[in-house]
């Protein structure tokens, strides 16, 4: 099996004091997978996306996805942050239209097919929960509507390839249950391939089919964890024994990348 | 107090701040007795207005037009400016020291330089309000353009879009805000450049009007000229303010202006 996509030894370093932001990082993500990176915060899982999407370029070794290596920023991802970055001037229904605006071939056939567009862009509000908020402004929603809002705007050009930015980390618990299952719907609807970064160890393993712990400066993954948990997976999951014991396994992980921090000169 | 009332004096403030003004300005000179070559009583100013008001409306029309043309030639230049400052670091690099330096030379040190190359007249004046007046239009412009989230560039970046894109989706609605904001401030900076130039070199508009009535010691006519600029002032401030609250309601929330 090719992986989709494929991290090789990668290492990134930046800055004039050659900050090395991750290590010989090596990553295998199959096609449709839905995968997370869990590690203590600032351990360089933002700069991760950053290489895969081709925003940045790694130091050395190759990042390939879907066959290609990356040298410029890939036009096949969607991507949402902790912040919803909605645009305030357009309504719910124009921003999640905009890569519609933007991405090929959507964006010479709007024009003509605005009507279908649109169609497409309520019927994925709607799935999220937010029919009836397609005229309102992003000031008049809630901060998990305007996370739903970003989640559709990631998704509305169909990407293959899904990156998230600890989108749920500024919501309240509940909420963020709620976006756990609408995220995990719209991904057995249509499976894409998902990289989520998040230090909620809950949520990874809600999610994810495999897990990765990273570790902090530099940024390297000390641990692959498979998470075979059964499929879908609800609020009731969170609860059993399987569960529990996979959140604490990965806690540990993550202590003992601390501890070794903490004993480093 | 009821709500209503509330409201109607809320409406009513800014009237009652100028009679209140006026009518301590009118006290205070009758009070100390103070001479009309000195401090002129508003009364007598505006009877003066009065009485000039053929020659006011003449000299007015000239610096509105003459302000109003600069003012234009602010705007043009300084979206221009802006947009090549906010959107490339090489150009923001290269123009921002020269851009404090020149505006950081009083424009009333220009006015004789512009007058050798222009004569004096109608093109000093509108070359002065331009220059004192598309700075803050730069600046503001830029700012809006510059203080993008780097995330939604990522976003957008990411879907593939070239920098004309992002500077048409996203850094240009943007900044309009900004850019009315500024346009408030640099229509009422100006009056200050033509009407500076005016009194200087030319022998047409309020400005000129001014000169020509203190020496010949009618301070009433003076201040008719100050107060004449001054509603022009507050009338154009106006203007943009409700432009600016029409085409960005969405940065105002439905919120009042200011």
């Amino acid at each position: 099996m090719t992986a989709f996509v494929d991290l090789d030894r990668v290492t990134l370093r930046y800055g004039a004091g050659d900050t090395l932001a991750l290590s010989e990082t090596t990553m295998k993500i199959a096609k449709g997978e839905f995968i997370a990176v869990v590690g203590p915060s600032g351990c360089g899982k933002s700069s991760l996306l950053k290489l895969v999407s081709g925003l940045m370029r790694p130091s050395t070794g190759t990042v390939i996805v879907n066959g290609q290596e990356v040298t410029g920023p890939l036009k096949i991802v969607g991507m949402a942050f902790q912040n919803p970055t909605l645009l305030p001037w357009r309504t719910t229904l124009d921003n999640v239209m905009l890569p519609m605006e933007i991405v090929e071939p959507h964006r010479h056939r709007l024009r003509k097919a605005r009507a279908e567009y649109e169609e497409r862009a309520r019927a994925m509000l709607a799935s999220v929960g937010l029919a009836g908020f397609e005229d309102k402004f992003p000031w008049q929603l809630s901060g998990g509507m305007q996370q739903r809002t970003s989640l559709c705007r990631a998704l509305i050009h169909e990407p293959d390839l899904l990156m998230l930015d600890e989108p749920f980390g500024a919501l309240d618990a509940f909420t963020r249950e709620e976006l756990w299952a609408i995220l995990q719907n719209l991904w057995t609807k249509r499976p894409f391939t998902v990289i989520l970064v998040t230090h909620d160890l809950r949520e990874a393993a809600y999610l994810a089919d495999t897990i990765y712990v990273m570790s902090k400066r530099p940024g390297r993954i000390v641990h692959v964890r498979p998470n075979d948990l059964p499929r879908p997976r609800n609020l009731e999951t969170t609860f059993t024994r399987d569960f529990t014991d996979l959140v604490h396994e990965l806690r540990d992980h993550i202590s003992a990348v601390r501890a070794a921090e903490e004993t480093l000169p | 107090m009821t709500p209503q009332a509330k409201a109607f004096l809320d409406k009513a403030m800014p009237l009652v701040s100028a009679i209140g003004l006026f009518l301590v300005w009118e006290l205070v000179c009758r009070l100390f007795a103070i001479p009309d070559y000195l401090l002129p009583t508003p009364s007598a100013s505006f009877a003066a207005a009065w009485t000039y008001r053929d020659a006011i409306w003449m000299h007015a029309l000239q610096t509105l037009l003459t302000t109003l043309a600069g003012f234009a030639l602010a705007v043009a230049f300084g979206v221009l400016l802006g947009v090549a400052v906010g959107s490339s670091r090489a150009v923001y690099r290269a123009a921002n020291p020269l851009l404090i330096g020149f505006n950081s030379v009083p424009k009333v040190a220009v006015v004789p330089v512009l007058v050798m190359w222009f004569g004096i007249g109608t093109v000093p004046a509108i070359l002065t309000a331009f220059l004192i007046s598309f700075f803050p239009i730069v600046v503001n412009v830029a700012t809006g353009l510059a203080t993008l989230e780097p995330e939604l560039r990522d976003v957008l970046r990411s879907l593939g879009a070239t920098r004309m894109d992002i500077l048409l989706k996203v850094g240009f609605p943007r900044a309009l805000p900004f850019f009315f904001a500024s346009l408030k401030v640099a229509v009422t900076l100006a009056f200050v450049g033509s009407v500076m130039s005016e009194t200087v070199a030319s022998n047409l508009g309020v400005g000129y009007l001014m000169m020509s009535a203190s020496s010949r010691f009618n301070m009433p006519l003076v201040f008719a000229g100050l107060l004449v600029i001054a509603a022009m002032g507050v009338a154009m401030y106006a203007v943009f303010s409700l432009i600016e609250h029409r085409s960005t309601r969405w940065a105002h929330r439905g919120g009042d202006t200011l």
